[in-house]
């Protein structure tokens, strides 16, 4: 009996010593095949006595096992080589772009516009909306600016050509309110955003602004409900509890007592700096309660009802939030400016 | 308003700073724009008096002059400026002084001693003048500070204010309000009556009481018209922002900055006859003293006399009866005019007037003759003279009503708890006359208020004085109720979120465009034009987005962009035969409409240029996928459009449930050449009231059986639209039939010329059992039959 120990070794090293996948099963022929080493050593067994055939045949089958378990774990290894190689071959860069469509993006104004109405949402304010021409009675008489009122002179209107300056470009949201309170019944929780134009132009104003117009009136709604929700919203908005704010009487023909809404100045904080003139506050809107001859004129039991409307400026809020500087960037429709508010 | 602090202290002096008294007048309602000093600082600068001026001996330019500075000094000084004389008195900068600009040392000036700085206004940042030295008054003491000769140390404060506060258009109202907030007793001096050295009176008639109720003249003859206006009087006009132009004028406006009765002079000499205060008549003309010609109307009130008008009155004066140079004899005026009479009038003449500026806000009835009184003292003093008795014409002055104020309802609208003695010690403070009457309180408004006429006009005044910083913040309590969220409508932010997701940016565009954009993109030849519109080009509003998108799209190109997706959702303006509906914003006035519109704009490659994807021009049917995609999951029709702005052959309309709400297309060719485009951009533009209803999901059984698919091709007339044989699929498919979805379209080779084909994917589906072959061929036999006789197609082999 011929000692397998070297022909097992010899298998193992031969198996291990090819990268190929036929040059391996040609190599399991010539041990394992119907002429290879260990069918030679089988055969001889016949030749044995009963007990020593025994013996040799367990070692035949401990040498075969040996080898298969060897040509097994070989395989392994050159598939998985394999494998490795092709998909070293399918790899992409995945730095590369993606394909396919970008995004646009919403104006800058939108994005303010959007946030305040979900602001006041939040505490129950509906939108309204109305027409841009608009009449006399709508954007002045019913507001308590009879012609020839000093205060229209605060805005510049634009007429409507042949209409006897009856019609007009709404100088404010304002109208707005009136509509509603003509055609709803208190208490009434809305704000009203739209465009507006008056006839002026320069870096910090432009003939057709946004407005947003903001009216509460219920049985007991007072002053200092106007500077609670008023500061709630403007520190909601810019994100800063610590943010100040400060009512000053003014005056505005629809509301009764009025007054002009500043906060802290949001780059200094008050400390005083170029935007905000070193005074350390910016004006926002101007508010106040709401005059009861407006409320007359509107169909409103102003015995019964009172409350706050209130004005403000959305574009001069985005410009503060964003830092930008020039109003007229908004109405060029520069896709340099729009795309980085994406 | 603005005005030096030293004259409103001259009156009240509260025992505070000048930034307080900012705040306070602010916080009070009068606003403080800003506070600036007169002049910057700088110290170490005295009267001097120039003795001798030598030639420098080593500069031309140079002089060398001996400077008395008062207390037995004399200076050697280099001066440069060509106004230097001997005898001159100018400010002297020792050495030592810091001025605004630099600091001044003995130095040597081209080799000779120089100990000190003779100024030019410019040197002492008082204005831009530096053509040479500042000349000083002659009776200016020697060695005197500057700052205290010309008053220096003075702040100027402009006050923003309110149309309603006419009262504090003069030195003496804002002098009352300060001492209403700050408590200080407010001290005017009085005005003794001129005693009358002339017995002259003129006659005065008052035709329209309503607008002039009282008027009161004077004559005063001998005068000076060319006496010197006093220096403390040309400062204090000055610093208010009026220039000095004769003593009698900037003495009316002296006593109109001081007491807010706006006066005016007339030559004594133009007036024949009486004085009559009446309506103009129609095309009635006046030359004004700003040398503009007038043409009136009978709603204009006229100071004249029997024969011709001679102001416009509470406006102007006019140029023949002005004061000049050789006036001998004056009349003066002080009036009280409706602020209805007043109001607008300067406005429509494009008249700036501070006269009219004061009588449209309201100015005090009862104070008209303690004006002129003060006006005529100064006349006197000033430009010598006799005065005549005042001659005045009084009818029914104002009435002031009394107003009501219940303290529960100044607590209510305030938000602030007030007792009823709180109220009647803010009144008291307020110096209110009122009666009382338990939490009531009756007040009697002056006549220097215009503004106090109802209950809440008095709640304010509360509010004020109490202070609007001592009221709380109260978080908002209210009943609520939710908001509606109706779900089969989508909001304009969801719309506008679409388009975003596709790439495009919003725009916001004026409303106002150019006409010609108008007629090139609408074919509106008669576009709602404006009366006054900001620019020439920017005249009629707009009935389409177009104009403005294609606008945009030219800015971008002209910035080297070359890939541009826009839109804009705003409000479009069109002439309308319908009536009003009050409750749409669209509608709300008869004869417009004024839809809420979304449109876009698609130029450049389809998709922005990157690897892996070729590059080909946004086209038709890409718009129409952006359009599909703000309507999903509606479906809506589209068919062939002619509009003006389109390519004949590239436009449709849209229109959903029968109703068009739209339209979409490619540019006309002949405005792509026009408006310089290299590419024809694709638009569109939809209503978005009709985009907003969707339909609520409604749901079907899912099939438990498996579907059967089936493709057909199809050969049709170049002519048949795709969406009519979609549409006759839709309604007569077999039942078994689910969808019919065309995935395919080929012209071309194998097909017929004049021919198309279309490839159909054909879903069929049993929700109650599997289907054999022999129904999926019968259905597809069905349909293939329907459009053999429908649109004469052919089976495609």
């Amino acid at each position: 009996m011929q000692d397998l120990e070297p022909v097992v070794s010899e298998a193992i090293a031969r198996f291990n010593g090819t990268e190929d996948v036929a040059e391996l099963e040609r190599i399991k022929a010539r041990y394992l095949g119907k002429s290879g080493a260990l069918a030679g050593a089988m055969k001889d067994l016949a030749k044995l006595a009963p007990q020593a055939r025994r013996e040799v045949g367990a070692r035949i089958n401990a040498a075969k096992d040996r080898i298969e378990a060897a040509l097994a774990a070989r395989r392994e290894v050159l598939a998985a080589a394999e494998l490795d190689s092709r998909l070293a071959e399918q790899a992409l860069d995945v730095t590369l772009p993606a394909r396919g469509l970008a995004r646009g993006g919403l104006h800058p104004a939108t994005r303010t516009l959007e946030r305040i109405e979900q602001l006041f949402r939040s505490i129950g304010f509906d939108v309204a909306d109305g027409p841009e021409i608009e009449t006399d009675f709508h954007n002045f008489t019913a507001l308590n600016q009879p012609q020839d009122h000093p205060a229209r002179s605060m805005h510049d209107t634009f007429y409507l050509k042949g209409a006897g300056q009856n019609l007009l470009l709404r100088t404010h949201t304002s109208p707005i309110q009136v509509r509603y309170m003509q055609h709803h019944e208190p208490p009434f929780r809305i704000i009203a955003p739209g465009r507006v134009y008056r006839v002026d132009s320069d870096a910090t104003h432009t003939p057709m602004f946004h407005q947003v117009e903001g009216l509460w009136i219920d049985e007991a709604v007072s002053f200092a409900d106007l500077k609670g929700v008023l500061t709630d919203f403007l520190r909601k908005f810019f994100e800063d509890e610590k943010l100040r704010t400060r009512f000053r009487p003014s005056f505005f023909p629809f509301t009764e007592p009025s007054a002009e809404v500043d906060m802290s100045c949001v780059f200094c904080g008050g400390a005083g700096c170029r935007v905000c003139g070193q005074t350390g506050w910016l004006e926002v809107a101007g508010s106040g309660q709401v005059h009861p001859n407006v409320l007359k004129a509107c169909g409103v039991d102003h015995e019964k009802y009172m409350g706050f409307a209130f004005g403000m400026g959305p574009d001069r809020l985005t410009m503060l939030r964003y830092g930008i500087d020039d109003l007229r960037l908004f109405y060029e429709g520069d896709l340099r400016f729009l795309a980085q508010f994406t | 308003m603005k005005f030096p602090e030293s004259w409103l202290r001259s009156f009240v002096d509260p025992k505070i700073p000048t930034q307080e008294l900012a705040r306070v007048l602010t916080m009070g309602g009068l606003d403080v724009e800003s506070v600036e000093p007169v002049a910057p600082a700088f110290d170490k600068i005295v009267v001097g008096r120039v003795l001798e001026v030598a030639k420098h001996p080593n500069a031309d330019r140079l002089t060398l002059c001996k400077v008395d500075v008062g207390g037995g000094t004399t200076l050697a000084i280099v001066c440069g400026a060509p106004n230097v004389v001997a005898g001159m008195k100018a400010p002297v900068a020792m050495v030592g002084a810091r001025l605004p600009d630099m600091e001044i040392k003995q130095v040597k000036v081209r080799g000779v001693e120089s100990s000190g700085m003779l100024c030019s206004a410019k040197d002492l940042g008082l204005s831009q003048d530096h053509s040479g030295l500042l000349a000083l008054p002659a009776e200016a003491q020697l060695g005197a500070d500057v700052r205290r000769v010309l008053d220096l140390d003075d702040q100027l404060i402009t006050l923003k204010l309110t149309p309603n506060r006419g009262d504090c258009l003069s030195l003496l109202g804002i002098a009352r309000e300060v001492s209403i907030l700050t408590g200080s007793p407010l001290a005017v001096p009085a005005v003794a009556p001129a005693k009358a050295a002339l017995d002259e009176k003129r006659g005065i008639l008052l035709q329209d009481t309503e607008a002039c109720p009282r008027y009161c003249g004077r004559v005063i003859r001998g005068v000076d018209a060319k006496a010197r206006t006093p220096d403390w009087m040309v400062r204090r006009l000055e610093r208010c922002g009026l220039r000095s132009i004769s003593a009698i004028v900037d003495i009316a406006n002296f006593v109109m900055l001081e007491l807010g009765q706006p006066l005016h002079a007339f030559d004594n000499r133009a007036i024949e006859g009486e004085v009559i205060v009446r309506r103009a008549r129609e095309g009635e003309r006046l030359k004004l003293i700003n040398g503009q010609e007038v043409e009136l109307a009978p709603d204009v009130l006229l100071i004249a006399d029997r024969k011709k008008p001679l102001a416009l009155g509470g406006v102007m004066g006019g140029e023949a009866s002005a004061v000049s140079g050789s006036t001998v004899d004056v009349f003066l005026e002080a009036a009280w005019f409706n602020p209805s009479a007043v109001a607008g009038r300067a406005r429509r003449f494009a008249l700036s007037s501070d006269a009219a500026f004061r009588f449209e806000r309201g100015v005090d009835f009862a104070a008209t003759p303690e004006a002129i009184e003060r006006a005529t003292q100064l006349i006197l003093d000033v430009c010598g003279g006799a005065a005549g008795p005042i001659s005045e014409a009084v009818a029914t002055l104002p009435q002031r009503k009394p107003v009501r104020l219940r303290s529960s309802r100044a607590s209510k609208i305030i938000g602030v708890q007030f007792s009823d003695e709180q109220i009647a010690g803010l009144l008291k403070r307020l110096q209110l006359p009122h009666a009382r009457s338990g939490g009531e309180f009756t007040v009697i408004p002056p006549s220097y208020r215009f503004d106090l006429e109802i209950e809440e006009d008095m709640v304010e005044e509360i509010a004020r004085l109490h202070g609007y910083d001592n009221i709380p913040s109260r978080p908002p309590q209210a009943k609520f109720t939710m908001l509606p969220a109706a779900e089969g409508r989508r909001t304009l932010s969801e719309l506008k979120r679409i388009l975003v997701d596709r790439e495009y940016f919003e725009v916001v565009n004026f409303s106002f465009v150019e006409a010609q954009w108008e007629r090139d993109f609408c074919g509106n030849a008669e576009p709602i034009a404006l009366e006054n519109p900001i620019a020439a080009q920017l005249d009629v509003m707009r009935s389409s987005l177009m104009g403005s998108l294609v606008a945009n799209l030219r800015f971008n190109l002209a910035r080297k962009l070359d890939r541009v997706r826009v839109f804009e959702a705003a409000r479009c303006f069109l002439r309308s035969s319908g009536g009003e509906d009050p409750r749409d914003p669209a509608r709300a006035l008869a004869g417009y409409q004024q839809p809420l519109r979304i449109g876009g704009l698609a130029y450049g490659p389809a998709a922005a240029e990157q690897w892996g994807v070729p590059v080909r021009p946004v086209d038709f049917y890409d718009v129409k996928g952006d359009v599909e995609a703000l309507l999903f999951p509606r479906e809506a029709r589209f068919a062939p459009l002619a509009h003006p702005g389109l390519h004949p052959g590239r436009a449709a309309s849209v229109s959903l449930g029968g109703a068009a709400i739209g339209w979409l297309g490619e540019l006309h060719p002949r405005w792509q050449r026009k408006y310089d485009l290299p590419q024809a951009p694709v638009l569109f533009e939809l209503d978005v009231a009709g985009l907003a209803a969707v339909n609520m999901p409604q749901y079907r059984e899912i099939s438990k059986f498996p579907p059967v698919i089936r493709d057909r091709s199809m050969e049709f007339d170049e002519g048949i639209p795709v969406s009519g044989i979609l549409e006759e699929l839709a309604r007569n498919r077999p039942p078994l039939v689910q969808n019919i979805r065309l995935f395919d379209f080929y012209r071309g080779k194998g097909v017929e010329r004049g021919k198309k084909s279309l490839a159909f994917r054909v879903v069929m589906q049993d929700t109650a059992r599997t289907l054999t072959d022999a129904e999926a061929d019968a259905a597809m036999a069905q349909l293939t039959e329907l459009l053999a006789a429908k649109f004469g197609a052919k089976l495609r082999t």
